[in-house]
C-alpha cells in the first residue's frame, strides 16, 4: 500500500478553546499528516484532552479555524467524522451488562443507517477487530466482568471497528500495566505500519511516548511548546522546560530508542545510605 | 449475540401470547363469569361483524365494561414500562423511572388543585376536569425540569435527575398544602395519588392507544443510540451519536407519553422501574428488544395487577398500592440474587 506521506489530516491555525473567561488553548498552530503516530505530552491541565476533543468533534473552537482534510471540522456530520475519526478514552465505563461483542458491534454504528442491521461484512469485520486486539474468547462476555486491560482492549477493538483513518488515544493505557500497555499499543503500531493508521496520543509517559510515537507535540498551559521527531524533541531541555524536572536522555542500547530519566535530590541520598549500608552489611 | 437475540425474540413471542390470553382470561372473570368463548366470540362479534349475537348482557359486560379497562391497564402498563427502560437508558441510570423528572408529582398536583377547588366551590364536572388538569400539572413541570436543567448544555443526566427532584419536592410540599385545605375532601386525592383503572371509558382507549402505540415505535427507532450511549456520553458522541438531541427528543416523548397515562390512571409506580430490569436480567440489555418486550411485560403486569384488585380480591385495593405490593418483594429476590452475581446496579 503506497503511503502519501504530504497528506495533510487536521490543520489547525491560531486555534484557542477556553470554558468562560479561563482559558485551556491558545494559539495553537498544528499540522498533523496522515500515516504518522503523534504523541501528545505536557502536564496535568495542559490542555492533552480537549486538543483530542477537538479534533474529534466534541469541542468546537472558541477562536481560530480547525480543519480536517481542508474542510472546516464545522462542516462535517457527526456521523461521517465518526467514520473518519475513532477515540479511545481513559475510562472505558459500560453500563447494563453489554457483552463484548455487543460493544464491538456499536462500532459500525456510524456506517449504518436508522432501519439498517448488521450485514455479514459487518459480522466479518467485528469478528477481525475482536482477534485482532485478542478479545474474541470473550465476546459473549458481559464487558462489566472484565479486568481493565481486557476492557482497554474492548475500547479499542470497538474504535477500530468503526474503520477509521485515525484513531485518538487519550491517555488510554495509563491505568493499566506495563505488560498490557504495550502489548495494546503494539498492536496499534503494527496497523500504523501495515495499513497506514493515523494515530494520536496523549501521553504521561515520557519512555513510552519515545518508544510508541514517532513524532511529539509538546503543550503546556494550553500553548504549544514543541513539535518535531522524537529524535529532535525529546531532550533533557526541553523535559526540564516543559515539566519543570531535572532529566537526562539517552539512547537506550536495548531498545534503541531514547531514555529518559529523572534526577530528584531527596532519592538521591536515600539511594547513597543503601548503598553504604549495603557495604557495611 | 444471535443466541441472545433469537432467545429475545422467543421471549417476545411468547410474552405475546401470555398478554393476549390474559386479556380473554380477564374478561371473563369478575362478579359476572362470563364463559372464555362467549369472550371471544364477542370480540369476533365486534371486530368483523359475523357471528352470531348474544346474550345483550353478556356483550354489554365484556364490551363496555371489561374490555376498556382491561384495554387501558395493558396500554397504560406498557407505555410506563418503555418509558422507564427509556428513562434509565437515557439517565445512565438504574433507578430512574418514567417519574424521575416529576411528572407523577405535577400531575397530582394539577389533579388535587381540581378538587380542591370544587371544595371551594368551582364546580367542574370531575370527571373530565381531574384528567385535563393532571395533564396540564404534567405538561408545565416537564417544562419547569427542562429549562431548569438546560443551562447546562450537555443535559447530563446529573443535571436532570437533580431538577427533576428539585421541582418534585415543591410540588409535594403544594401537594401537602393542598391535601390540608381539602379537608374532607382529601378522601378523593389520596385514592387518586394511589392509582386506579375503574373509571376507565372507550374515550380514553381512543386517546391512549394512537399515544401509545406512536410513542413505543418511536422510543423503538432509538434502540441502536441509546445502547450506545451506556458507553458514557463522551463515547457516544465520538460515536457520531447527537446525544443532547437524543435526551431532549425522547425524555419529551417518553414525559408526553406518561402524562397521557397518568391522567387517565393516576399515579401507578413500580411498573416502569421494575418491569425493564426484570427484563434485563432476562434477555440483557440490548435496547433493540429490550424496548418492545418492555411494553408487552408490562401490560402483562398491569393487566395481572388490575385483574387481581377488579375480580379476585375482595375489595378493590388501589392499583399503585398492588403494584408496589407485588413488584417490591420480587424486585428484592431479583436484586439480591445480582448482588451475589456481582452484577446489581448494573
Amino acid at each position: 500500500m503506497a503511503r502519501q506521506d504530504s497528506e495533510i489530516l487536521w490543520q489547525l491555525d491560531q486555534v484557542g478553546f477556553g470554558y468562560g473567561d479561563q482559558s485551556v488553548l491558545r494559539d495553537l498552530d498544528l499540522q498533523l499528516e496522515k500515516g504518522h503516530c503523534y504523541g501528545v505530552l505536557g502536564p496535568n491541565g495542559s490542555g492533552k484532552t480537549t486538543l483530542l476533543d477537538l479534533f474529534c468533534g466534541l469541542l468546537v473552537p472558541g477562536t481560530g479555524k480547525l480543519k480536517l482534510c481542508g474542510r472546516s471540522l464545522s462542516g462535517w456530520q457527526p456521523r461521517q467524522l465518526a467514520r473518519k475519526v475513532a477515540l479511545v478514552p481513559q475510562d472505558f465505563v459500560v453500563r447494563f451488562g453489554f457483552s463484548v461483542r455487543e460493544v464491538v458491534e456499536m462500532g459500525r454504528h456510524p456506517h449504518l443507517g436508522r432501519f439498517a442491521t448488521l450485514t455479514e461484512q459487518d459480522h466479518e469485520l467485528v469478528d477481525s477487530v475482536m482477534q485482532e486486539m485478542g478479545v474474541d474468547t470473550l465476546a459473549d462476555r458481559p464487558v462489566t466482568r472484565l479486568s481493565g486491560g481486557e476492557k482497554q482492549r474492548v475500547a479499542v477493538a470497538r474504535a477500530l471497528a468503526q474503520d477509521p483513518e485515525v484513531l485518538l488515544l487519550d491517555e488510554a493505557t495509563s491505568n493499566l500495566d506495563i505488560y498490557h500497555s504495550l502489548s495494546i499499543l503494539g498492536l496499534i503500531r503494527r496497523r500504523v505500519r501495515e495499513q497506514g493508521l493515523t494515530v494520536v496520543a496523549a501521553l504521561h509517559d515520557l519512555n513510552l511516548a519515545g518508544f510508541f510515537c514517532d513524532q511529539l507535540i509538546f503543550l503546556k498551559k494550553g500553548r504549544l511548546l514543541y513539535q518535531g521527531t522524537v529524535d529532535e524533541v525529546l531532550q533533557a531541555d526541553v523535559i526540564s522546560q516543559v515539566y519543570g524536572v531535572d532529566a537526562r536522555v539517552r539512547k537506550d542500547v536495548f531498545s534503541g530508542c531514547p531514555q529518559v530519566s529523572y534526577r530528584v535530590p531527596g532519592l538521591e541520598v536515600s539511594r547513597t545510605r543503601l548503598s553504604e549500608f549495603r557495604v557495611s552489611g | 449475540m444471535t443466541g441472545r437475540s433469537g432467545f429475545s425474540a422467543v421471549t417476545g413471542v411468547v410474552l405475546l401470547a401470555l398478554l393476549l390470553a390474559s386479556v380473554v382470561l380477564s374478561a371473563t372473570m369478575g362478579y359476572m363469569k362470563v364463559p372464555a368463548n362467549d369472550v371471544l366470540q364477542v370480540i369476533l362479534h365486534r371486530l368483523t361483524g359475523t357471528g352470531s349475537e348474544l346474550d345483550p348482557v353478556t356483550v354489554a359486560v365484556v364490551t363496555d365494561v371489561r374490555l376498556p379497562r382491561i384495554l387501558a391497564a395493558v396500554l397504560v402498563g406498557g407505555v410506563l414500562a418503555v418509558c422507564g427502560t427509556v428513562f434509565q437508558a437515557i439517565l445512565l441510570n438504574p433507578l430512574a423511572d418514567p417519574y424521575t423528572l416529576g411528572i407523577s408529582s405535577g400531575a397530582a398536583f394539577g389533579a388535587s388543585l381540581v378538587i380542591v377547588l370544587q371544595v371551594f366551590g368551582l364546580t367542574l364536572p370531575l370527571g373530565l376536569s381531574i384528567p385535563v388538569f393532571a395533564f396540564a400539572g404534567s405538561l408545565g413541570t416537564l417544562f419547569a425540569v427542562l429549562s431548569l436543567a438546560s443551562g447546562d448544555r450537555r443535559l447530563s443526566s446529573t443535571s436532570l435527575i437533580l431538577s427533576g427532584v428539585i421541582v418534585a419536592a415543591i410540588l409535594s410540599a403544594a401537594i401537602g398544602f393542598l391535601k390540608f385545605l381539602a379537608d374532607e375532601q382529601v378522601g378523593i386525592i389520596i385514592f387518586w395519588l394511589m392509582g386506579s383503572l375503574s373509571g376507565v371509558s372507550w374515550q380514553n382507549i381512543v386517546v391512549l392507544t394512537p399515544v401509545a402505540l406512536a410513542g413505543l415505535v418511536a422510543c423503538m427507532l432509538f434502540g441502536r443510540e441509546l445502547n450506545i450511549m451506556a458507553t458514557g456520553e463522551r463515547a457516544a458522541a465520538t460515536l457520531g451519536v447527537n446525544t443532547v438531541r437524543l435526551r431532549w427528543i425522547l425524555l419529551v416523548i417518553c414525559s408526553l407519553m406518561t402524562a397521557v397515562c397518568v391522567s387517565v390512571s393516576g399515579i401507578i409506580g413500580f411498573v416502569g422501574l421494575i418491569v425493564p430490569h426484570l427484563l434485563r436480567h432476562l434477555i440483557g440489555p440490548d435496547n433493540r428488544w429490550l424496548i418492545v418486550l418492555s411494553f408487552l411485560g408490562g401490560g402483562l403486569l398491569l393487566l395481572f395487577a388490575d385483574t387481581l384488585t377488579r375480580a379476585v380480591l375482595p375489595a378493590e385495593v388501589p392499583i399503585g398500592v398492588l403494584t408496589a405490593l407485588i413488584g417490591g418483594p420480587f424486585f428484592c429476590v431479583i436484586f439480591k440474587k445480582r448482588q451475589a452475581d456481582g452484577t446489581a446496579g448494573l
